[in-house]
């Protein structure tokens, strides 16, 4: 099945210190899995956040399956995994189950209400994400992995068509961030899910990725990843060396 | 005096009932509240009632009717809150302090122009739930099941606002109008409340019991149990204290409430000790 998934046209978003985003263009397909790299303050974090109407769009648009931000309502296609160190109060008293359940409410009509079935639906979730012993546990009491885990179940519970990831791996060690990397893979192509995910760290994602976007502020670079691979602008960017180091395990 | 003897007066009886159902409004708002690190938004409220308060006195409004003044006053107060932290770019607890200078300048102006303060004004400071009318346990009851139906419809939409305005919102939920709906069951808690423990403690009927049941919950649907829980339970268990010993009221529902923190802290050192640091 293919489709335009994401488009962004002519979007730029300001803060009050400036402007971060300027004149982004760019569409995800179907089925892609986007790396979006850049450099710290590049605007990575800002363009997801932008595109999800989380912020203030300045100028020109984005769309989510066809449909502008303002018109879009299907969020139970849409799954976010922002930075989770932002993210939980170390005292919030929900157990990883009802966390994981709230991943449901964008499927549910008013009043909202989570089923049997939806119960199972978590803990099959869990299952697949092998944290089903987590289920009880309270999630201040998670460790960085564990908690990624559980607000990864918590992003994909729902069946999304899209997944964005904001810097996912950013508190965790590298053992595990390349297995959440590979976990990210494994949804990507076993169920089809469009992946755009926000990292620093091109190297790893470089694994995985389908297109690579290369932004700060501007996009410096959007295609697959053989052609970031081969682009003399990332090679003068990177260096050849570092670029050669991103891309051999390809 | 003991305890059935207590029980039988029918005054005591009306204080019971509306203080059981106020507390436990105060005290399921309050997770929602100190989860959503609006803690104070009870004590800023709280002095807008007082200028509310004031307002309906100088209507010779008493009693039930001053609440037909007060609670919308305090609720345009409530989403004054809310859109000031949204767009006036400041954090929550700058537009609680605005809002909260207003209403007792306002408060403190009326009772001037109006000879001073009267006896009327600060039985509103401290709460006199012991005088509380027939009247004013229906309202509050009608207010109770409203105010509860409505917590229970949105159940999931304020827990998710909770948990992260952002995810809540990526989820498809409308946060700014839950923000609204809470701000405004607040607001309306805040009014009932006011005869109960009167405008000075009531931020402690929706904090104390919230931040003793975050101390032992496991789970959310836990934590809300176990606030209502304290709250109810403070409220019976500080009506019967004040009367047996001759304290007022209000005090003694703050106190108890106090005294069961300090017991869900201790039992949190016991129970779970390598999460107590």
């Amino acid at each position: 099945m293919s489709g335009e998934i994401v488009r962004a046209q002519l979007l730029s978003c300001s803060y009050r210190e400036g402007r971060v985003l300027e004149d982004i263009s760019f569409q995800v397909e179907r089925g892609d899995y986007v790396g979006i790299v850049g450099p710290n303050g590049s605007g990575k974090s800002t363009l997801v956040k932008a595109l999800l109407g989380l912020v203030t769009i300045s100028k020109g648009s984005a769309q989510l399956f066809g449909h502008s931000l303002s018109s879009f309502r299907d969020w139970h296609k849409v799954g976010y995994l922002p930075q989770s160190l932002h993210l939980v109060n170390p005292v919030f008293p929900a157990t990883v189950h009802e966390t994981v359940g709230l991943g449901l409410l964008s499927l549910k009509r008013f009043p909202k209400r989570l089923n049997r079935s939806d119960n199972q639906k978590i803990d099959l979730t869990l299952d697949e994400l092998g944290v089903s012993d987590l289920k009880h546990k309270l999630i201040g009491e998670l460790s960085g992995g564990q908690l990624q885990r559980v607000l990864l179940a918590r992003a994909i519970v729902n069946d999304p068509e899209l997944l964005v990831l904001d810097e996912p791996t950013a508190a965790l060690d590298p053992e595990t961030r390349g297995r959440f990397y590979a976990m990210i893979a494994d949804i990507n192509r076993s169920r089809g899910v469009t992946v755009l995910l926000v990292t620093h760290d091109s190297g790893a994602i470089g694994e995985h990725a389908s297109k690579m976007l290369y932004l700060d502020k501007k996009i410096l670079f959007y295609g697959s990843f053989d052609e970031f691979c081969h682009s003399p602008e990332m090679s003068s960017l990177f260096g050849e060396h570092s670029q050669h180091l991103m891309c051999h395990r390809h | 005096m003991n305890l059935l003897e207590i029980l039988s007066y029918g005054f005591i009886q009306r204080a019971l009932l509306a203080g059981t159902l106020i507390a436990l409004l105060c005290s399921v708002l309050g997770v929602f509240l100190v989860l959503r690190r609006l803690s104070l938004i009870g004590d800023g409220l709280a002095h807008v009632t007082f200028g509310s308060t004031a307002i309906a006195l100088a209507l010779k409004l008493y009693s039930a009717m001053s609440l037909l003044v007060s609670a919308p006053i305090v609720m345009l107060a409530s989403l004054g809150i809310l859109k000031l932290t949204e767009k006036g770019r400041l954090s929550g607890d700058a537009a609680i302090g605005l809002v909260s200078a207003l209403g007792i300048s306002v408060g403190i102006i009326l009772a001037s122009v109006g000879g001073g303060y009267n006896v009327d004004l600060l039985s509103y400071l401290f709460g006199n739930i012991l005088s509380i009318r027939s009247e004013e346990v229906v309202i509050a009851a009608l207010l109770c099941f409203g105010v509860m139906l409505l917590l229970t419809l949105y159940y999931h939409e304020l827990f998710a606002i909770s948990f992260s305005d952002e995810l809540a919102k990526v989820s498809g939920i409308r946060t700014s109008y839950i923000n609204a709906i809470l701000v405004l069951l607040t607001a309306l808690s805040v009014v009932l409340a006011m005869k109960l423990v009167g405008i000075m403690l009531i931020s402690s009927m929706l904090i104390v019991p919230a931040a003793s049941a975050l101390q032992l919950a496991r789970g959310f649907k836990v934590c809300i149990v176990l606030a209502a829980l304290q709250g109810c339970s403070s409220v019976i268990i500080g009506i019967i204290i004040s009367i047996m010993s001759n304290l007022p009221a209000s005090a003694s529902i703050v106190m108890v409430n106090l005294l069961f923190f300090a017991v869900a802290c201790v039992v949190r050192r016991i129970i779970y000790p390598k999460n107590s640091n």
